[in-house]
């Protein structure tokens, strides 16, 4: 039934257009229970599956989406990938997901466009650029690619951006990792799927968890949409909807859900030909390879469950696009969409047990959950299989604000309202 | 989304600031123990629905009020 994807398979369809290609993954009915049960088919839950069946030879496994696979987040967000964090726990997980990112479409068959284009932060004053030094230091001590650069550096490198006196914020220099840069992320969604799907795997499409099946205070199943399935073991992979879905088995959450918006421009000749983030403001934007320029900004800053962005924000990103990178006002929005984002008090995320037996928990993903999928997968599945966590995913636990071990690796936690 | 200031009126979302969930209730000033402080702090109820919150009309009045808001719409409901 599974045809790998290769050069030869690609010849044959281009020769015999008549016969199309096959479906990537079924389409089967749920059976009444699994040994692993996954509830939510974001990137999160396709990854966790297919390491489960993977890493751990667990096969008999479901993945429910309650919609169609790629209509969350990990169809919606702006593709960056990094591994360029300052705090022990998030440096090592982060350069874990990116090491996984090197060889993931050789791993998944299936070519997921990862550009390492490189991305560079901009540093708009000396102080800053001083912590980028110690961030640059921390991670070479950790084995992860930095080059910090000076303005001059920075003018070679990214030409286009507003170096005149007149500058708002002038560039004082910035640092560069190269192996960052962007991921074609409904690939990432399909590619799992597939391969998760030809492990085995049931990826159950339009089944929405409403409930939890219960014995003796331990989670043995769910209630869907479709019906009833058992599960021996359940993990809660759902971004956005963590609360919502947490509190159907009694938890209430660190973590509140907010819109971030992404924006695209219309198509115009290769340019940008990195990631280009600010130290300004909260504002990245890369090129796609169809050649619009992919940005965004902050979260719009209330608690939100609709994928309906506000126009203020609009605004101010706007301002942020055509401060640092004039030719911006010349080109026009093509599309604008917004996604539901599971923000913590840190920013970190969970991937953890709960206190709920059998019950497993991964969210609050905050701004970062797409370049995380691999290593988030990996880790979670790790932690279902062996019902205990993985020394990448130790500090990521429900109760490290009851020990004082948070991750704020911006000092500012959030960056909603609180500030 | 246009929220109407108790004392100024319907105006645009961009001239006010958000304050979270207005149902929270602060434990007495040495009441309880960590965990009691922790889950006032750091745990929301974030619900799907209907949501009653604190703004403030940053950009007007500057009174804080309470608004009632469905998060699953953005439907404004009462303000107070
Ligand atoms: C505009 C935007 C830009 C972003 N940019 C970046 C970026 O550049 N880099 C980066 O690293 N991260 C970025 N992110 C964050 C990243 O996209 C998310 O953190 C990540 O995709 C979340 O994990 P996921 O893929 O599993 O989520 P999702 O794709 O949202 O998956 C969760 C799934 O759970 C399903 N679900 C919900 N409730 C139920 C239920 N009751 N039953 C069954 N299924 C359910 C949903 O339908 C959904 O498909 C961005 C996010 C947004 C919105
Ligand atoms: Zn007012």
């Amino acid at each position: 039934m599974f045809k790998p994807y290769s050069a030869l398979a690609l010849a044959q369809h281009a020769l015999s257009p008549e016969r199309p290609w096959p479906r990537a993954w079924r389409s089967p009915e749920p059976k009444s229970s699994y040994d692993a049960i996954i509830i939510g088919g974001g990137g999160h839950g396709l990854a966790t599956a297919y390491y489960l069946a993977k890493n751990h030879g667990l096969r008999n496994v479901a993945v429910l989406e309650r919609a169609y696979i790629g209509s969350g987040n990990v169809g919606r967000n702006t593709t960056l990938i990094r591994s360029n964090y300052v705090i022990d726990g998030n440096t090592q997980f982060f350069e874990h997901s990116m090491k996984l990112w090197e060889g993931l479409s050789h791993d998944l068959n299936f070519n997921c466009m990862v550009s390492h284009r490189g991305q560079v932060v901009l540093a708009v004053n000396p102080v800053q650029l001083d912590t980028f030094a110690r961030r640059g230091n921390i991670m070479r001590l950790n084995g992860i690619d930095a080059e910090l650069l000076d303005r001059g550096q920075v003018m070679t490198l990214l030409p286009y951006l507003d170096y005149s006196k007149e500058a708002r914020w002038p560039i004082w220099g910035g640092i560069l990792q190269e192996r960052a840069g962007t991921v074609r992320h409904d690939a990432v969604a399909w590619g799992y799927a597939r391969a998760a799907d030809t492990l085995g795997v049931d990826i159950i499409e339009n089944c929405e968890v409403t409930a939890f099946v219960m014995d003796e205070g331990n989670a043995i199943g769910v209630e869907t949409s479709r019906g009833k399935i058992l599960g021996g073991k359940i993990g809660i992979a759902v971004a956005g909807h963590s609360s919502h879905v947490a509190k159907m088995a009694g938890l209430r959450l660190p973590i509140e859900s907010h819109i971030l918006q992404a924006f695209v421009t219309e198509p115009v000749k290769p340019m940008v030909h990195h990631v280009v983030s600010w130290g300004a403001e909260l504002f990245y934007l890369s090129q796609s390879d169809k050649g619009g320029m992919v940005f965004g900004g902050h979260i719009d800053g209330f608690n939100t469950y609709t994928q309906r962005g506000q126009f203020p924000r609009i605004q101010t990103v706007a301002e942020c696009a055509v401060s640092l990178l004039p030719f911006m006002s010349k080109l026009r929005l093509l599309r604008h969409w917004g996604g539901i984002m599971d923000m913590t008090p840190d920013g970190a995320p969970f991937i953890c047990r709960t206190n709920i037996k059998n019950l497993y928990f991964n969210g609050g993903w905050c701004y970062q959950g797409f370049k995380a999928t691999p290593a988030s997968g990996w880790t979670f599945a790790h932690t279902i299989a062996h019902d205990e966590e993985h020394d990448l995913n130790r500090c990521y636990s429900l109760d490290r604000f009851e020990k004082g071990k948070e991750l704020d690796d911006y000092g500012i936690g959030n960056w909603t309202y609180k500030q | 989304m246009r929220i109407p200031c108790p004392h100024c009126g319907e105006r645009d979302v961009s001239e006010f600031r958000y304050g979270g969930d207005a149902t929270k209730q602060r434990p007495k000033h040495g009441e309880g123990n960590l965990k009691t402080w922790h889950d006032y702090y750091f745990l929301f109820d974030n619900p799907k629905g209907a949501h009653t919150e604190y703004w403030q009309h940053v950009l007007g009045c500057r009174q804080w009020f309470k608004l009632k808001r469905n998060t699953a719409t953005n439907e404004i409901g009462e303000a107070s």
